[in-house]
């Protein structure tokens, strides 16, 4: 079986062509399925960023072939974009992509679980199953030996990072918007996601009144208007701490001119981040991120080569396993030959021959069947499986 | 057996030290390495105080520093707690600096070897000198949780853009981690001081520099709990109470107990 890859994706195509192939799940399941029939194995990864099928068969040109054509009848124009991998160079690249080291973000954890759901979905057999089982493997390990994926990498998941810093867990925090911009409402989802809740979204003037009020109970303060000077006043701030009680508040302003009076800061238990602020925040992750991607790229290496071991290894069993039985079946026969003699033996005695001859048939065997998968794993496997059918003779008298 | 015992000890205490100030540097498997090394050092140091007792027949705690010893190993003990985690590492950057040292003045003042028997009772020993050191060791783990919440809060005003490089507990656990430390450790240091004062009142003995200033200690963590409590303090205000009360942890552990065991 030969492991085919097609596909395409951020890196080779732009988002025009990358929506003409796009697929949803059952898409994906129903050219998974399609593209399976015939005895092949094909998985579909479709994400915003990608596209790529996965196919196992016999023969790769043909399977090649077949999944180009599937992707070229989504979109005629994304044959140029397409980019084609086999066997070693295909299970890498699905290493490599499950640990997030291909994303737009390096480290982005949403593709595991997209590599996971897209497994489920395929037209799975041996190879597939366990090409796609060891990359998810790779991806946690990755996850869980590097910090690739703890540093945020975005303005909005730096808000919600920073917001953990301050209070720890979110759930029961209040948060108050400001303002309703685009950045601001991606940071309060962020904040939603792990527990907050909105309470206050302050658009118009009427609602920014409330303001004043809700600051002695709100935990986080997100701004983003459009106004043209300040929104909230430092005294106005300093105000609303003494119905606070101690209780800490993080404020985060989005918007450009700011909304919120920088001295803010300096109040005892008042947090203040500005755009400036989160922008160098994520960009310095970024690098962090960088840098775990090279530790990240030995672990997938490494989990890549063990699975090429393990594929090569197959072109290599079928002559193992007829060369082991060609093995049993003359000890077998020479048992046979001299049973006149071992008909005076005990039942001990027997089993101690039959032992002993196994022990040297496996002994004899062992070393050659760990050369041959050695062999296998350097790309000579055929040559050695070929060699040791025609010095044993195997398969010969099936002709 | 105490040297053999004593000196590995020291060094995975030592050895945690440094790995802490890597890890700080470069946040990563120094850090793994070093809270090995405290849980190896804890182990020994465990088995040296065993060891101490088994041979003098009694707690090994008579003297200030064998106590010292004990303060060692009680404030090592009270880090283990949260010191594994990965957030807390830095604590270690505190903690274990400070371990090597007092382990280094009690060995120094004859606290690590073997002695002879203690004049006090093994009751005594217990339930006067262990619960005013662990409550000590409870004072100074809430030290170091008020310090590193000190530190955080001026990196969260100043915003540099390294801050979520490290991965740290949140502010508000490092408050309320400090709160239950000290809530913990308040009623251990009054039982065992009452203790002291029982055995002082009956034998007529007079009252010294230490108990004096472990009097004022007391005060200022009742002071801490009150005011946390019923006075609505938390934050940097609390963390600065803390290290106040822990200055004074340090007079009595450090520049009075010769007078007090004399």
């Amino acid at each position: 079986m030969r492991l085919v890859l097609v596909g395409t994706s951020h890196h080779h195509a732009p988002v025009e062509l990358r929506e003409q192939v796009a697929l949803d799940r059952d898409q994906a399941q129903v050219l998974a399925a399609r593209l399976g029939e015939d005895g092949r194995e094909a998985v579909c990864v479709s994400t915003c960023n990608r596209t790529e099928l996965y196919v196992a068969a016999p023969d790769a040109d043909e399977a090649e072939r077949a999944a180009a054509a599937a992707l070229a009848s989504l979109g005629p124009e994304i044959e140029p974009a397409l980019y084609r991998l086999r066997d070693r160079a295909a299970a890498h690249h699905l290493f490599r992509v499950a640990a997030g080291l291909d994303s737009l973000v390096p480290g982005e954890g949403e593709i595991l679980g997209q590599v996971r759901v897209a497994h489920e979905l395929g037209t799975t057999g041996p190879l597939l199953d366990r090409a796609f089982r060891q990359a998810l493997h790779a991806g946690r390990k990755v996850r869980a030996q590097t910090a690739i994926g703890e540093s945020p990498a975005s303005v909005s998941a730096a808000a919600a990072a920073l917001a953990e810093q301050v209070f720890g867990s979110l759930g029961e925090r209040s948060i108050l918007l400001l303002g309703a911009g685009k950045v601001s409402e991606q940071a309060a989802r962020n904040l939603r996601s792990r527990g907050a809740e909105i309470t206050l979204v302050a658009n118009s003037k009427t609602e920014r009144e409330q303001i004043h009020e809700r600051l002695a109970e709100v935990d986080v303060v997100i701004a983003s208007t459009n106004a043209p000077g300040l929104v909230l006043e430092v005294a106005t701030v300093a105000e609303a701490l003494r119905a606070r009680r101690g209780r800490r508040l993080l404020l985060i302003d989005l918007a450009v001119p700011r909304d919120l009076d920088p001295a803010i800061g300096e109040l005892d238990g008042c947090y203040l981040f500005d755009i400036d602020d989160l922008e160098q925040i994520v960009v310095e992750t970024l690098s962090l991120r960088r840098r775990e991607a090279e530790r990240a790229e030995a672990i997938v290496a490494a989990e890549a080569e063990k699975f090429h071991e393990w594929h090569a290894s197959l072109d290599v069993v079928p002559a193992i396993a007829s060369l082991r039985a060609r093995a049993e079946e003359i000890r077998e026969a020479e048992l046979q030959k001299a049973e006149s003699l071992l008909g005076r033996l005990d039942e001990s005695q027997r089993r101690a021959v039959e032992a002993v001859t196994a022990q040297i048939v496996n002994k004899l065997l062992h070393l050659p069947t760990v050369r041959m998968k050695q062999a296998a794993a350097a790309a000579d496997g055929v040559l050695y499986a070929e060699a040791v059918r025609h010095l044993f003779g195997l398969g010969e008298d099936e002709r | 057996m105490a040297e053999l015992l004593f000196w590995p000890a020291l060094l995975l205490y030592g050895e945690a030290a440094v790995g802490y100030f890597g890890d700080m540097r470069h946040p990563g498997r120094a850090g793994r390495v070093a809270t090995w090394g405290v849980r190896f050092g804890w182990l020994l140091q465990t088995a040296l105080l065993g060891v101490q007792a088994a041979r003098e027949d009694g707690f090994p705690w008579g003297t200030w520093a064998s106590s010292l010893d004990l303060f060692v190993w009680l404030v090592v003990s009270a880090y283990l707690i949260w010191g594994c985690r990965r957030p807390y590492r830095l604590l270690g950057l505190v903690v274990m600096p400070l371990a090597v040292a007092l382990l280094v003045v009690a060995r120094a003042g004859g606290g690590t070897g073997i002695g002879s028997a203690s004049h006090y009772s093994n009751l005594f020993l217990v339930v006067h000198v262990g619960l005013v050191l662990a409550a000590f060791a409870g004072f100074t783990l809430a030290a170091a949780l008020s310090g590193l919440y000190v530190w955080e809060e001026r990196r969260l005003q100043t915003r540099p853009a390294t801050i979520l490089r490290r991965q740290m507990p949140a502010l508000a656990t490092l408050d309320s981690l400090a709160l239950r430390t000290v809530a913990w450790s308040v009623p251990l240091l009054t039982l065992g001081a009452a203790v002291g004062l029982g055995r002082l009142v009956a034998r007529g003995d007079r009252v010294d520099a230490l108990i004096a200033v472990t009097a004022a200690t007391w005060l200022v963590w009742c002071a801490y709990l009150g005011l946390r409590l019923f006075g609505g303090w938390t934050g940097r205000r609390a963390a600065y109470l803390a290290l106040a009360g822990f200055a004074l942890v340090v007079v009595v552990r450090l520049a009075l107990p010769a007078t007090h065991f004399a």
